[in-house]
């Protein structure tokens, strides 16, 4: 038991990440990340909406009728987050107000819905909260250190702390304005994607096509 | 009137692009833009569903969710905010309507109904379809602009995800490095065309 928490925790952070391999949850993983501070929020309430939502759906699983287990799926999750946006609107209101619509497409964020329809209906609770749990982390370590790179580069600093100085005010660092834009995401990702995956070979994709080889030698 | 509503719908189209300047419905447009047919399917399924559910949530919001929205009831009801409950409404709408299209497509138009198969109901996932509510409400839009929005959000989105297929198809010739291989490269590939859009983000209308 506490070695298969263990792999439940464990596997979605590298070994079968959301992000990277499952092409879960991508919509708000860009649009969050231009500053530290936003991107922890989020993945706090990425967190605290996965962890619970997989866990309610499984405490009912053998109660949800199966051909409207999307709409009592989605009855869950919707109140979840409604709970987490009215506690952002209390005691973080300026984040919230970054954070716009991203926090309502919690909703929709495939990882939630996927979770629960992969894992949290075929499994007793506990296990199906460790699981939410691997998988918000697996989300956040990208979350985070997408952010990291579009701040640093971007606007020279970290979590609003100034690091790098712009020669705006006097210092050498030249803002890299691109990081501040949404393509910037996309390719962070994806060199994240390669990054990940020459670590571990076994993720790769296998090739569609194979180029045969030129065996006519005239053509050189 | 004419030119502002015509303006909203260009900017929804090209300046505001839903997948490529707000990265939503991300993980369909990864997922299902291998075919040019099979994105093309999906691309007219959110045009279509865009269309009807923005408006229908904008009624929605307008008549009942909205501060003081109730008070075409009684007068004692003007107090009351149901605005908290936004969420759960407009996925609700969404998961409704998208089904009821199903059926009527189904009974109605079978040839449609057949191409778009298995994506229509996926598309109650997709964050596009959410988001354009939720923006539609944040950015106050009456009724004549959430129908020109929800219409102009889904061709922006039918477009990208219909260029991307397009890239893609070729890009399986490739020689690529076995890391980028797939998943990777369609990032770097949709960030070039996130570039791409970007050179419409000085158009003011």
């Amino acid at each position: 038991m506490a070695s298969q928490s263990k792999k439940v925790l464990m596997d979605p952070l590298f070994n079968n990440n959301p992000i990277g391999l499952q092409i879960l949850g991508i919509c708000s993983a860009l649009a969050v990340t231009t500053n530290m501070t936003v991107s922890l929020v989020m993945c706090l309430a990425v967190i605290f909406v996965l962890c619970l939502s997989n866990f309610f759906i499984a405490v009912i699983r053998s109660q949800i009728p199966s051909n409207i287990r999307i709409i009592v799926q989605m009855t869950i999750i919707a109140s979840l987050v409604i709970v987490v946006d009215q506690i952002l609107k209390a005691y973080a209101y300026d984040i919230s107000q970054q954070l716009s619509v991203f926090v309502g497409l919690i909703i929709t964020n495939c990882i939630v819905l996927g979770r629960a329809e992969a894992f949290a209906m075929q499994n007793p609770p506990g296990i199906a909260f460790i699981d939410g749990l691997g998988n918000a982390l697996g989300y956040s370590v990208v979350l985070m250190v997408v952010a990291f790179f579009r701040e640093f580069f971007g606007a020279g600093s970290l979590f609003g702390v100034q690091i790098l100085v712009p020669v705006s005010e006097g210092g050498f660092y030249e803002p890299n304005g691109l990081f501040l834009l949404p393509p910037s995401a996309f390719f962070i990702i994806g060199f994240m994607i390669w990054a990940l995956r020459v670590w571990k070979p076994e993720q790769i994709e296998e090739d569609e096509f194979e180029i045969r080889p030129n065996v006519n030698k005239e053509a050189f | 009137m004419f030119e502002e509503l015509l303006g909203l719908f260009i900017t929804a189209i090209f300046v505001e692009n839903m997948a490529l300047a707000f990265f939503l419905g991300m993980c369909t447009f990864l997922a299902i833009s291998k075919k040019v047919d099979a994105a093309v399917g999906l691309g007219i399924a959110v045009v279509v569903v865009l269309g009807v559910t923005v408006p229908v949530n904008n009624l929605i919001y307008a008549y009942i969710l909205q501060e003081g929205a109730l008070s075409w009831i009684s007068e004692d009801l003007a107090a009351v905010d149901l605005s908290f409950l936004g969420y759960l409404s407009y996925i609700g709408v969404i998961a409704a309507l998208v089904q009821i299209i199903e059926m009527f497509l189904d009974k109605y138009i079978p040839k449609l109904y057949n191409a778009l198969g298995v994506f229509l109901p996926l598309i109650t996932v997709n964050c596009a379809i959410l988001g354009g509510s939720l923006f539609m409400v944040e950015r106050d839009y009456n009724f004549s602009e959430s129908v020109v929005y929800g219409l102009g959000a889904g061709i922006g989105w039918a477009l990208a995800i219909a260029a991307l297929a397009g890239i893609r198809e070729k890009l399986k010739y490739s020689d690529i490095p076995p890391g980028l291989r797939g998943l990777g490269i369609t990032f770097i590939a949709t960030g070039l065309m996130s570039l791409g859009f970007m050179s419409f983000s000085g158009i003011q209308l």
